[in-house]
């Protein structure tokens, strides 16, 4: 049932209750001002309602209810047994038809005339009832019962057959009893007594089904809850250094109701999400037509429920991104018709739960960041030098727009443009603890993903101490851990005084909690000491801390009113011991150490290893030991993740090592005969996936990622090793991965499945040109895996024998720098070619200059991608594939 | 000990014949002090408190109180005496101000005490400005000044912060 109408039943439930109740104290003390006011109000109230949801039978009854009200309160009528009877009976034809709405959420047919028809005489005075002559009289009041009994019943039953009748047309229950109502004389002496049958019927199902709830009872519910947690958290701690407690069964069956309590009265706080999304409709129709553009809002998910606090607070800058969408993003009907895209666009809303989160995705189809146009913004305001724009990858360029002040509409609309919005919007988000993150390819449109927590009661946060004193950092923000020592790999390095840390090959700022916070350390400098890599927005950073614990749920408490300046804690709460802790913001600790984000290297810092990876063929490499001595190397690209498993659970099939992975068995395929994965103990893996498969390859120890030039060697004549190559210093074996994953799945490459790369019976194929080995021999198997059929060749001259050979590609992949034909001529060649002409061509390169990306579109690329963003060239892949092919060329 | 002295909230029976408050004695340095019974949730003992950096310095930290957090004020500092020796823990006077609870920290606490206005008298006008700001009067007691503190106050230290 419609949210508003089943509101208004429950609302329009209550003050019918109320109003049958008010209206027989009425009759008993019919001077009562407060009274009458109070009953000509509820009934307007529910005419004003009905008028406004167009329940227009339901409102002119209403209506002329009210004006009998309206009567007597202006002391025109005095109240007497036929008044009242004649309003309630005016309720009940009410009640009918709500019963008929609420069955069939539409108002049932029905004629009232004869009800209004006599409520509207009666107001003008044209009828009355005997009664109101009575009204003067004493007795009337104080015992209607006999006296009245006599002079009502006459013209009443006269008067007020039609009416039931006409209330007895309404489809309701109540048919066959109203007769015997109307022909009790009885039914004038006590009008209460008389409509009870009629109620009984009619008491509404919703209205039963729904209470309302004052917002600080729940609140209110959800601290206590939130206290027991706490407690029934103490106690299990307490039981687990007492074994064979008697309590502990009962323990754990009041753990168990705990927790179900607190999922029950969480839910209570909950709404679906959709109520957030209610206006954006009509703020898009509205858009589209100030705009004169085509928007089609397409809502995915509104049933998503999360908490209602959360909800408040993400409302503004949901909207706030919807409306830029429409203003920024979608391009006018005219615009999209020339570049071959359908001329409504469509913006989507789409909200799902993943993992004690809430993600929610703004896509449009529109015009997408303009990188060239950000970046000229980002030169003008001074926010970026030249040589500093010209290292960013588009990710870090996007990052920019969330900066104040910063907007690249051409003109102000009333709608956006003026450059307060997205820092605002991240800011918001971020004070919930979410995160924003943002996709976008150029001419395709953009996405942005907001991710929230489910609810801000309750928060997973890691515990740390720092000079003896515990702290709590709320998980989200967490990145990773290190641990460094004076004389190990990691250690802390001073510049000025400052700290940093060397973390993959780039230098991490830090923040020594002790002094931030001024807590002074009876002990000497901890020898050894743990690094919190944090993440706020696009500033990494560390916080030094001497210890860490475990992660703990906590319940977030404010901080009392005295304590609120403090910009450092968002709140304190309390540890399973019974200890207070206070759980440190890491937005506040950022801003405090504000000097480093006023550098400008702060949003840098995110995607540095991005930038790393697109200097001049340099790649991250990730370095393992084979167990027989050999240090051996993969490119980081092509590793889906790193895992530690435990030996006792690798099993065996068929002889070969299987385990359990994700829910599904994974191959394990040893680097080398000399590892023995048997007996006790953690086990690395490197794990290789694609879509649906995935593949563990042991190896006895992982090493390091290193970025390093690579410049490898080919002559190989083992199997599983694709050459050597120096890394750090020492020759290092670069392996074939094919090779393992070959080992793992015979056929892994050659019936790949494939749902999104590759629409279509028949595989795509895709010429690859590169000069260098090691791309050829790194992008053949990545793309081989994502479902493409592949064929690479070492040059343009190669590529086009193979044309003159008569063979027939969906799409090229060229290299720009390559001995002999480049890729820009290359490009021009096949353009102006018979049978390749419109083929999509991917130039694949690191060099990402804005004059190379405009030479590349002159000479007919079609999209440009970095050499070691795996991620990007099979997402542009699939893209361009999914394109229409005019667009395409 | 004197935990048990009055629950929360109970009054006294009243000297009948003459108007008459009932305090909660507590002591620091040896100076008595009086805090109007109704305003006390609780007394406590020694407790464990943890340390909230940054806080203004009268803040001692935050305590846990049956699941609600308490700030902790030290009375001492707030008086500008000097700490308690060292080891020592004082008890705990837990006071509502406003809906918040705060936990004053003391170096005793003593026995209810039911007086009338009649030994009642206005802040002298030699007190220690930071004392008189703090407190609403005294009363002259056999053989003891008993120096009535205003929580409200007690626990503003902006107004502090304007006399510095």
């Amino acid at each position: 049932m419609d949210d508003l109408l089943s509101e208004f039943l429950t609302e329009t439930a209550e003050g019918l209750g109320t109003l049958d109740l008010e209206l027989v104290r009425l009759e008993q003390n019919p001077d009562n001002p407060a009274l009458l006011s109070n009953i000509f109000r509820i009934v307007h109230t529910i005419k004003g309602t009905c008028g406004f949801l167009g329940l227009s039978r339901l409102e002119r009854v209403a209506h002329a209810s009210e004006n009998v009200l309206g009567r007597i309160r202006d002391g025109e009528i005095i109240v007497g047994p036929f008044a009242i009877t004649l309003i309630l009976a005016s309720l009940d034809c009410i009640k009918s038809i709500l019963a008929g709405l609420e069955a069939t959420e539409a108002e049932p047919e029905g004629d009232d005339t004869a009800l209004i028809k006599q409520l509207n005489d009666f107001a003008e005075g044209k009828i009355s009832g005997p009664a109101e002559t009575a009204a003067a009289a004493p007795v009337e009041t104080a015992a209607p019962a006999a006296p009245a009994q006599a002079t009502v019943k006459a013209p009443v039953v006269m008067a007020e057959q039609p009416d039931f009748d006409a209330i007895g047309n309404v489809p309701a229950p109540q048919n066959h009893e109203l007769p015997s109502l109307v022909d009790s004389p009885l039914t004038q002496e006590a009008p209460g007594a008389a409509r009870d049958p009629a109620i009984e019927v009619k008491d509404s199902a919703v209205a039963a089904s729904n209470i309302r709830v004052n917002v600080d009872l729940l609140e209110n519910l959800m601290t206590m809850v939130s206290e027991l947690v706490l407690t029934r958290n103490q106690l299990m701690q307490i039981l687990r250094s007492h074994k064979d407690s008697e309590f502990a069964v009962s323990l754990q069956r009041l753990s168990h109701v705990t927790t179900e309590l607190q999922e029950g009265v969480m839910k209570t706080r909950m709404q679906p999400i959709g109520n957030a999304w209610a206006k954006l409709p009509r703020l898009i129709r509205d858009l589209s037509l100030e705009l004169g553009k085509k928007i089609d809002l397409q809502m995915k998910g509104a049933e998503t429920e999360l908490d209602r606090q959360v909800m408040e607070l993400i409302k503004d800058p949901l909207t706030h991104m919807v409306r830029n969408s429409a203003d920024h993003g979608i391009e006018r009907p005219a615009d999209r018709a020339r570049i071959g895209k359908p001329e409504t666009g469509t913006i989507v809303l789409n909200a799902y739960h993943e993992g004690g989160h809430i993600l929610i995705e703004i896509g449009d189809d529109g015009k997408g960041l303009d990188t060239v146009n950000i970046k000229k913004k980002m030169l003008q305001n001074g926010l970026a030098t030249e040589a500093e724009i010209a290292q960013m990858s588009d990710q870090q360029v996007y990052q920019y727009i969330f900066k104040p002040g910063f907007s690249t509409a051409a003109q102000v609309t009333s709608v956006s443009g003026r450059g307060v919005g997205m820092d605002v919007v991240r800011t918001n988000i971020e004070k919930i603890g979410g995160t924003i993150d943002l996709k976008s390819t150029f001419g395709k449109g953009s996405t942005v993903t907001i991710k929230i927590p489910l609810t801000l009661a309750i928060v997973s946060a890691l515990i740390v101490e720092c000079a003896s004193e515990r702290f709590a950092i709320p998980q989200i923000s967490v990145v990773e851990l290190v641990r460094a020592a004076p004389g190990s790999e990691t250690q802390i390095e001073r510049v000025n005084g400052a700290p940093f840390l060397r973390l993959r090959n780039r230098l991490l700022p830090l923040v020594a909690l002790d002094k931030l916070l001024r807590i002074g350390r009876e002990s000497e400098e901890a020898q050894e000491t743990y690094i919190v890599v944090t993440q706020v927005g696009g500033y990494s950073f560390g916080i030094i801390v001497d210890r860490v614990f475990d992660t703990e749920e906590i319940v977030v408490k404010p901080v009392a009113p005295i304590l609120r300046d403090i910009p450092m804690f968002s709140g304190n709460t309390i540890l399973g011991d019974g200890a207070v802790i206070m759980i440190l913001d890491p937005n506040g600790i950022a801003a405090a150490t504000g000097e480093v984000v006023a550098h400008g290297s702060a949003p840098v810092e995110q995607a540095a290893h991005q930038r790393i990876s697109r200097a001049a063929q340099k790649a991250s490499l990730l370095l393992f030991n084979s167990g027989d001595g050999g240090v051996k190397a993969v490119p980081l690209a092509l590793v889906a993740r790193l895992e530690e498993i435990d030996r006792s659970e690798i099993e065996f099939s068929n002889g070969k090592p299987i385990i359990q992975y994700r829910g599904k068995l994974m191959p394990l395929v040893p680097i080398g005969d000399s590892i023995d994965f048997g007996g006790e103990g953690r086990q690395p893996l490197l794990v290789f996936s694609d879509q649906t498969r995935s593949m563990g390859l042991i190896v006895s120890e992982i090493l390091d990622i290193v970025e390093e030039v690579l410049n490898i060697e080919l002559g190989s004549a083992r199997p599983g090793v694709l050459g050597s190559a120096i890394i750090a210093g020492r020759a290092t074996d670069v392996i074939d991965t094919g090779y393992f994953l070959m080992q793992a799945f015979d056929d892994w490459f050659s019936s790949p499945p494939n749902e999104e790369g590759a629409p279509g019976d028949r595989l795509k194929r895709i010429l690859l040109v590169d000069d260098s080995p090691f791309f050829r021999n790194l992008l053949a198997p990545l793309l081989s895996v994502a479902g493409y059929d592949v064929n690479a060749v070492e040059s343009a001259d190669k590529a086009l024998t193979l044309y003159d050979q008569g063979d027939d590609y969906d799409m090229i992949i060229s290299d720009i720098e390559m001995p002999g034909m480049n890729g820009f001529e290359f490009a021009r060649t096949v353009r102006g070619t018979d049978r390749w002409c419109d083929l999509p061509i991917v130039a694949l390169s690191s060099h990402t200059s804005t004059h190379d990306l405009e030479l590349g579109r002159e000479v007919g690329f079609t999209d440009y991608i970095a050499k070691f963003d795996r991620d990007g060239l099979l997402s542009t892949i699939s893209a361009t594939f999914n394109m229409p092919r005019g667009a395409a060329a | 000990m004197s935990q048990q002295l009055v629950p929360a909230g109970q009054k006294l029976p009243k000297i009948a014949t003459e108007v008459s408050h009932d305090y909660v004695s507590i002591f620091l340095d040896g100076q008595m002090f009086g805090i109007p019974v109704l305003q006390v949730q609780d007394v406590l003992g020694p407790q464990r408190i943890t340390r909230v950096p940054l806080a203004p310095p009268e803040v001692a930290g935050s305590l846990n109180l049956r699941g609600r957090i308490v700030t902790a004020i030290d009375l001492r500092r707030r008086l500008r005496l000097n700490p308690l020796e060292d080891g020592k823990i004082g008890m705990s006077v837990v006071v509502d101000q406003g809906g918040e609870l705060y936990s004053l920290l003391v170096d005793n606490v003593g026995e209810v005490l039911s007086l009338s206005a009649k030994t009642f008298e206005a802040n002298p006008a030699t007190l220690d400005p930071t004392w008189r700001e703090v407190s609403v009067g005294i009363h002259r007691l056999d053989g003891n000044l008993l120096i009535i503190l205003d929580v409200g106050r007690a626990l503003d230290f902006a107004v502090k912060v304007e006399l510095n």
